[in-house]
């Protein structure tokens, strides 16, 4: 079905399931509890899980696939997000045009930014895909201040032309990013029992944009050109005795992931309709590599497992305080507790960057293939022990 | 043409900082082939080595000091730093001026310990592994030692001044026969930059006139044939490890009084130093050098008002141009040697 | 007229005259061999050949065209297949996968976009692939890692990727360099069923004097980058200046 094997639409039937059922899976705790800060189901959140997915899918097309590792890939974001700005401001504020044209700018500026540094391979295409994003970084933030809004960031204004739509709402407002009349921010929540659910349509577009890329990335993971891009990684001479041309392989895999990313960009922008130079710095870039390789890259899975994860760690781990520790340990002696609280203190709140970065360490020295090998390593585990068991203790990533 | 001297004098400073990293990180690449992205981390834990010794000899105790009271008149507290009792006042004062040369003499052995440890414990694990992964680890080190120092040492700046008696600048104006005041340039940058010189000179004798740094360079041209040798190369590389670490330190601690210390300075650094080791030639120590100061120049170039008029926002992006020109057209970049991470 | 036609090819690397004045002819169908001491410019030429390097002066015709400024993989698309003389495969991918590739470089060219399609939906390159296979032995294996096959495995596999090109020439850079003498042999075996089988041309550079009289037709012999003689394996063997050349080392 919709040309994959079983094993691919199996996995493309669980990220389905689990995208459009988040706000039931992401809000576990009822509404009031303790372990409610630890829901994630609220819709700016959940916009980020998806939209980070979707960058770090296309970014995998590239690093996971041909090994290329590029650290100016949010260069592309940053792209994206200006050119939805700038369609909001001139066109309309349907998010449609402005998500196409943000793919399709961040494509040309990944094609130019791609044909150079692929001249290049090994560290010297990651030194130079940093240089041009901090290139671009620094202009954007000063020069081209009349594009980008510099310091304070591109934003809408009243007197923006919006030539297709209102430039100001009836009450004098800015409009805000809708598809075709439904706005982005638009929320249904529902309450059962202790329990409250919110479905945001924002939450909901991109979500369905995600589903598209995990699609189109299985298929070119099962295509001949991904199998080209898994050579090129692999041994680039034995590539070119074999009359293959490496360069536009690696330039197409480069766009490609530039879309994903300007994809994601303009989604961005489509939820909340600002676009800052900060979001091209190469921190950036780094954190989409740390997604990458914490759920693994070159797997199918991986990237989107690693882009939730470090969201969710940003998000939730980060409101972690002492007092919450405290009433965590409170069964512990007092001496213990405070003992205990001390020693985690410097790992939550504003530590959490000192918990990613040693888990991102221990990742790439004991699981240089991310979670999913991990998760593969715990299933291969259980099959061992009790093969009766396995499927259904064990989450088995497909790939 | 003062404006110009001005501008070169301006670039030593920063192109000393970039050329002792770069220094150190072509150490690194040459002899043990691993890509160090923790390189700039050390750079800035020296910083704190410096900012760390400041805090320990102003150390104090309260003492009433009778002689004085406060408003409501009670004996008045003051804080006399412990220094004061051991060495007296007046020695006192002037140990706790010359603390960041002073911090020098600590950096050397807890650089070189830091660096003993990164490579004994992490780095020598990834000798085989592919050099993203070496990318990747260093990255992830990175990242937790520049949150440990932020969670220890807070976020914000800490001023870190220099001796006083470098305090003041040398009107070159005068001494050159230019108006006065038209080429003044800070006594500790002078400073800086003489110190820099002093330990790339050393660590090019070093390498040159003794026989460890014989069998390093051989070790450096081919690490196989010298093994083959019977030498142990490893612990020589892990000493040379060492090293690196306390250049990059040492580059670190007297930075501190020109830009205050925070725990991002090693980031920002490191960027921009592995652009100028790109630019020298991978695993080419004096192309590392001369790429830092040539690249430290340019910047202070494209940073004078002349120019940016004509060219607006050259002054950020100059490096980055330098470094893609130089990639495309002398793909082993200045002085690089042949072969050096191609693949 | 040769199907391969090299013409006063020089080279120089700083002061070393690395090749003078190297003329070449592989007739088709036939197995030609260049020999020479170490150092005599035998991979230098083979790396002309393949367009890894281009000399100062010369000319290097193939099949009526030259392929001299050409990219190796320019190259490989004009029929010309090389075998390292360290098996060069896509050690991350299956048996299977790295014979599939030149399958596709054969039928789409050096570049095709086809990023939709499925590899499971392409029936006529998984039959090539597993006839090739099944050729020299290796169907039972196809699902492997090429990385961890055996050493004369990997060799194996490299030969079933070049010819499964049906190359117009077949280079082969001392094919049984290292290798144990069956392992020599079984090659030797291997090379000789191939060249009647499939009538590929053949050019092998090879230091081996057995390996070289077992299956060339024709040999060239090179010194110090120059070419010494060219003709055929029984001359070759009583030649005086080859005897010179080569004089010392025991295999002749």
């Amino acid at each position: 079905m919709l040309g994959l094997e079983k094993k691919d639409l199996r996995l493309l039937l669980i990220v389905i399931g689990l995208t459009m059922l988040a706000p039931f899976i992401l809000n576990p705790f009822p509404e009031g509890s303790e372990m409610a800060q630890f829901n994630a189901g609220y819709p700016d959140l959940m916009q980020r899980f998806v939209i980070f997915g979707i960058f770090a899918i296309g970014f995998n097309i590239l690093f996971g696939l041909t090994g290329y590792l590029s650290f100016g890939h949010a260069a592309f974001l940053g792209v994206g997000s200006y050119a939805a700005v700038w369609m909001f401001k001139l066109l309309s504020m349907n998010v449609l045009p402005a998500i196409i044209l943000s793919v399709i700018i961040a494509g040309l500026f990944s094609l130019l930014i791609g044909f150079i540094s692929l001249r290049r391979s090994g560290i010297y295409f990651s030194i130079l895909t940093l240089a041009f994003a901090q290139m671009s970084f620094a202009l954007a933030y000063s020069v081209l201040t009349p594009i980008t809004g510099g310091e304070t960031g591109l934003q809408l204004a009243l007197d923006d032309p919006r030539i297709f739509g209102a430039a100001q709402t009836a009450t004098g407002n800015i409009p805000v990013p809708a598809l075709f009349g439904l706005e982005m921010r638009a929320s249904y929540e529902l309450a059962l029992g202790n329990w409250l659910f919110t479905f945001n349509a924002g939450y909901y577009l991109a979500a369905l944009f995600l589903i598209l890329s995990f699609y189109l990335a299985i298929r070119i993971f099962r295509s001949p050109f991904g199998m080209m891009l898994r050579a090129i990684k692999s041994n680039q001479t034995r590539m070119s005795y074999t009359g293959l041309n490496s360069r536009p392989y690696t330039l197409a895999a480069f766009v490609i992931s530039g879309m994903y990313a300007g994809l994601a960009g303009g989604l961005m922008a489509s939820m909340d309709p600002l676009a800052g130079a900060e979001r091209m710095q190469w921190t950036a870039s780094g954190e989409v590599v740390l997604m990458t390789i914490l759920g693994g890259a070159g797997t199918l899975i991986g990237p989107v497992l690693g882009a939730g994860m470090i969201k969710y760690f940003e998000n939730i781990f980060s409101k972690i305080n002492d007092t919450i520790l405290h009433g965590w340990f409170a069964f512990l002696p007092d001496g213990l507790e405070n003992f205990v609280v001390a020693i985690i203190h410097p790992f939550i709140g504003k530590g959490w960057h000192l918990t990613l970065g040693l888990v991102f360490m221990l990742v790439v020295i004991f699981l240089p293939g991310g979670l999913v090998q991990g998760g593969q390593k715990i299933a291969a585990m259980f099959r061992r022990k009790q093969p009766e068991d396995a499927k259904s203790k064990a989450t088995e990533p497909a790939e | 043409m003062d404006q110009f001297i001005l501008q070169i004098l301006n670039g030593l400073d920063k192109g000393s900082a970039y050329a002792l990293i770069a220094l150190g990180l072509t150490l690194i690449f040459g002899t043990l082939g691993v890509v160090n992205f923790a390189h700039g981390a050390l750079f800035m834990l020296g910083a704190f080595v410096a900012v760390t010794m400041s805090k320990l000899l102003t150390l104090s105790h309260k003492v009433v000091d009778e002689t004085r009271t406060d408003f409501l008149g009670n004996p008045l507290q003051v804080e006399v730093p412990y220094i004061y009792d051991w060495f007296g006042q007046a020695t006192g004062d002037v140990i706790i001026d010359w603390a960041v040369p002073i911090s020098i003499i600590a950096a050397i052995p807890v650089m070189i310990a830091i660096g003993f440890i990164m490579e004994r414990g992490l780095i020598k694990h990834f000798y085989k592994r592919p050099h993203a992964d070496q990318i990747l680890v260093t990255f992830g080190l990175a990242i937790v030692i520049q949150e440990i120092v932020k969670y220890l040492y807070g976020a914000n700046p800490i001023p870190t001044p220099a001796p006083s008696a470098f305090v003041g600048s040398f009107d070159f104006g005068v001494a050159l026969g230019f108006d006065p005041n038209a080429i003044i340039y800070p006594y500790w940058r002078l400073v800086y930059f003489f110190f820099s010189i002093g330990i790339i000179a050393a660590v090019f004798a070093f390498l040159q006139f003794t026989t460890f740094g014989m069998v390093v360079r051989a070790g450096m041209a081919d690490r196989e044939t010298v093994g083959l040798l019977g030498i142990d190369i490893d612990k020589r590389f892990t000493i040379m490890f060492g090293i690196a670490a306390a250049v990059a330190g040492l580059a670190g601690v007297m930075y501190a009084p020109i830009n205050s210390p925070n725990y991002h300075m090693g980031m920002d650094f490191l960027v921009l130093s592995f652009v100028v080791v790109v630019v020298g030639g991978m695993g080419s120590l004096p192309g590392a050098v001369a790429a830092g100061f040539l690249l430290g120049i340019l910047e202070s170039f494209a940073s004078m008002s002349a120019v940016i008029d004509f060219l607006p926002g050259i002054n950020q992006i100059i490096i980055y141009l330098v470094a893609i020109i130089i990639l495309l057209t002398r793909p082993r970049g200045l002085m690089g040697r042949k072969g050096v991470m191609e693949e | 007229m040769g199907i391969l036609e090299v013409k006063g090819i020089n080279k120089r690397f700083g002061g070393l005259q690395a090749l003078g004045d190297v003329n070449l002819s592989v007739a088709e169908n036939t197995t030609h061999a260049i020999i020479g001491p170490n150092g005599a410019g035998k991979s230098t030429l083979l790396n002309v050949l393949v367009g890894k390097l281009i000399p100062d002066s010369g000319s290097v015709m193939f099949d009526g065209q030259s392929v001299l400024g050409r990219k190796p993989h320019e190259i490989n698309q004009m029929g010309i297949s090389r075998v390292f003389q360290t098996p060069e495969i896509f050690g991350d991918l299956s048996v299977f996968e790295n014979v599939m590739i030149p399958c596709f470089a054969k039928r789409d060219g050096a570049f095709r976009m086809h990023a939709i399609e499925s590899i499971f939906a392409e029936k006529d390159i998984q039959q090539q692939a597993d006839e090739i296979l099944s050729d020299v032995n290796m169907l039972e294996k196809k699902d492997m890692t090429a990385s961890s096959l055996s050493r004369g495995d990997k060799r194996r596999l490299e030969m079933a990727m070049c010819l499964v090109q049906d190359p117009k020439l077949l280079l082969l850079d001392e094919p049984t360099a290292g290798m144990a003498r069956a392992d020599t042999e079984n090659t030797i075996n291997l090379l000789k069923e191939i060249r009647e089988q499939r009538g590929i041309t053949m050019a092998i550079i090879e230091h081996d004097m057995n390996v070289v009289f077992s299956l060339a037709e024709r040999i060239t012999v090179l010194a110090q980058g120059m070419p010494l003689v060219e003709d055929t394996p029984d001359n070759i063997k009583g030649h005086p200046k080859v005897r010179e050349a080569y004089l010392g080392e025991a295999q002749v």
